[in-house]
């Protein structure tokens, strides 16, 4: 396969636009981005009148669309840049970076995962899902939110997941609770042999740390901020300990976001 | 015989990362011939500063990045042996906390396959919380200078990146162009702080009016020394503003944190206009 993995720079659109609950979904044509796109890359867009690139998580890939290949992003209102991001209408045009990033490492072995996610950033596991599912890896899901509002649907990852699992701070939605309170119980549950977790860090630090405990591998993709995305800018500090045992940062965008949970020095964060 | 001022378009120290990650936006030519500018290097590794490392603001970022850096053994080791192989023109910017630093990593250097030249940051927005010798007055640079120039070969060029202070900067151009300078480059971040006051150094375009009122400062009072200037390019038009000020190349850097595909626009640009205008 010589597929070419390397990134592009691209004028792209966006060919819809939907809010959901508390977020705002785009889909958008990037030439070249979906084609290489593995799940856990992520995207980086320009923002009219803004220096620094917003990082946006792809939470799908269609290979074919009217429009030609397209991927959807979740985007949260943070800020000045992420309000303008989310107010573009149809056939707005975005400039776009990517695939960028490490993805998740995929097993060879069809093994049982538990995949551990929470708000926006949860987005990166549901196309991790259905490439684990074309694997014949049994896949078990845990969403979580502090609320409704912030939880992505896991409707659709029910065709690719075993078992779902719902979570809100505020008992809203699923069960009540914290990943925290149930990730050990899950992973008992589900038998899982690899944790993938995309979230907060409190929330892929638990899940990490629950893997550890039950003998599992973890993979996390961390969410810090990455003013370019793209590894020139060395400005999103993620301190790990190597394969080698010496303790380094690395850039969460070039050499993350996803990590080996056990590689995270999480103190230190 | 005397060494080659770089350019007209290069890479601004520490906005390519390890030259691997610039490569996919610079067209078919990738680093080919381009003069590339690498983070600073220091004799030991630097794990570099916390987070948040920069922060955006109107016009511009404001960054304490801190200088991380593999540290000079690993650096030659593998950084340089790639972007050698990739056909760049490999100017290494070093940073020390001694002089007799600044000359170990300029003797240690000159041996390096590879090395077309050195640019010696001396003009770090905030030398001394990042642990740099302290460059309080242009004959501190200067000096500096000297040694890296006593230990690098004659026909390599040598380049003093500055503060763009409109104020210092002429002592400062002057004094290290005596001291051996090839070219000043003007100039680094601008001294500027975080929202909650940390220290750290303003750049992209907002420093561009500053950047190139240094720039025509110097280059009116001391033509003779050969300017680089960097602060804000980010087309043709900023470029060419500071080409017609004299200088005789421009660095790219923020710039292409916000679009990696400036350098190979610009270079483009820079090309075809040279060509119409013989």
């Amino acid at each position: 396969m010589a597929e070419s993995r390397a990134p592009v720079h691209v004028t792209g659109e966006v060919v819809a636009t939907k809010r959901i609950g508390g977020y705002r979904h785009l889909t958008l044509t990037a030439p070249g981005v979906p084609e290489s796109f593995r799940a856990g890359n992520f995207v980086a867009v320009t923002v009219e009148g803004h220096v620094a690139r917003r990082a946006l998580w792809v939470h799908r890939v269609r290979a074919s669309s009217a429009f030609g290949p397209t991927l959807d992003v979740v985007v949260e209102t943070r800020g000045s840049g992420t309000a303008w991001l989310a107010a573009q209408p149809v056939g707005a045009r975005v400039t776009i970076t990517g695939p960028l990033g490490r993805p998740f490492a995929l097993p060879k072995d069809p093994v049982s995962c538990l995949l551990v996610g929470e708000g926006y950033a949860a987005a990166p596991l549901f196309p991790l899902a259905e490439r684990l599912r074309e694997r014949g890896c049994q896949v078990s899901l845990l969403v979580s939110a502090p609320d409704e509002a912030h939880l992505l649907s896991a409707l659709e990852a029910r065709r690719s997941a075993r078992s779902v699992t719902v979570l809100t701070a505020d008992g809203s939605v699923g069960q009540r609770g914290t990943v925290a309170d149930h990730v050990d119980d899950l992973l008992v549950r589900s038998n899982a042999d690899v944790v993938y977790a995309a979230g907060p860090t409190a929330v892929i630090r638990a899940a990490a740390a629950a893997a550890e405990r039950a003998g599992a591998w973890s993979q996390v993709a961390v969410e810090v901020p990455t003013p370019c995305g793209t590894g020139l800018c060395h400005g999103c500090p993620l301190p790990v300990v190597g394969e080698d045992g010496v303790d380094r940062v690395i850039r969460a965008c070039t050499e993350g976001p996803v990590v080996r949970g056990d590689r995270v020095r999480w103190e230190a964060m | 015989m005397s060494a080659r001022v770089p350019g007209p378009v290069m890479v601004a120290a520490g906005c390519g990362g390890t030259g691997r990650e610039l490569e996919p936006y610079l067209g078919p030519a990738g680093l080919d011939g381009l003069d590339f500018v690498t983070r600073s290097i220091t004799l030991d590794a630097r794990p570099g500063g916390p987070g948040p490392r920069l922060v955006e603001v109107p016009g511009g970022i404001v960054n304490a990045v801190g200088l991380p850096n593999p540290g000079l053994e690993h650096f030659l080791a593998t950084e340089l042996p790639w972007l050698v192989r990739a056909g760049a023109r490999v100017i290494v910017s070093i940073a020390g906390a001694t002089m007799g630093e600044y000359a170990d990593l300029a003797r240690r250097l000159s041996r390096a396959p590879g090395v077309a030249g050195l640019e010696v940051n001396v003009g770090a927005p905030d030398e001394v919380g990042v642990g740099l010798f302290e460059v309080r007055e242009p004959y501190h640079s200067a000096s500096v200078i000297a040694a890296v120039r006593r230990e690098f070969p004659a026909d390599r060029p040598v380049l003093a990146k500055l503060r763009p202070d409109v104020s210092r900067i002429v002592e400062g151009a002057r004094s290290c162009h005596e001291a051996g300078a090839t070219a000043v480059v003007v100039g680094n971040a601008v001294p500027a702080a975080f929202p909650d006051g940390r220290a750290g150094g303003l750049s992209g375009p907002a420093i561009a009016p500053i950047a190139l009122r240094c720039v025509a400062t110097v280059h009116q009072t001391v033509p003779e020394v050969p300017l680089i200037a960097c602060g804000g390019v980010r087309d043709a038009a900023s470029a060419t503003a500071y080409l017609r000020a004299g200088a005789s190349a421009v660095q790219v850097g923020t710039a292409l944190l916000h679009d990696p595909t400036t350098l190979a626009r610009l270079r483009a640009d820079l090309e075809t206009s040279h060509q119409e205008d013989p």
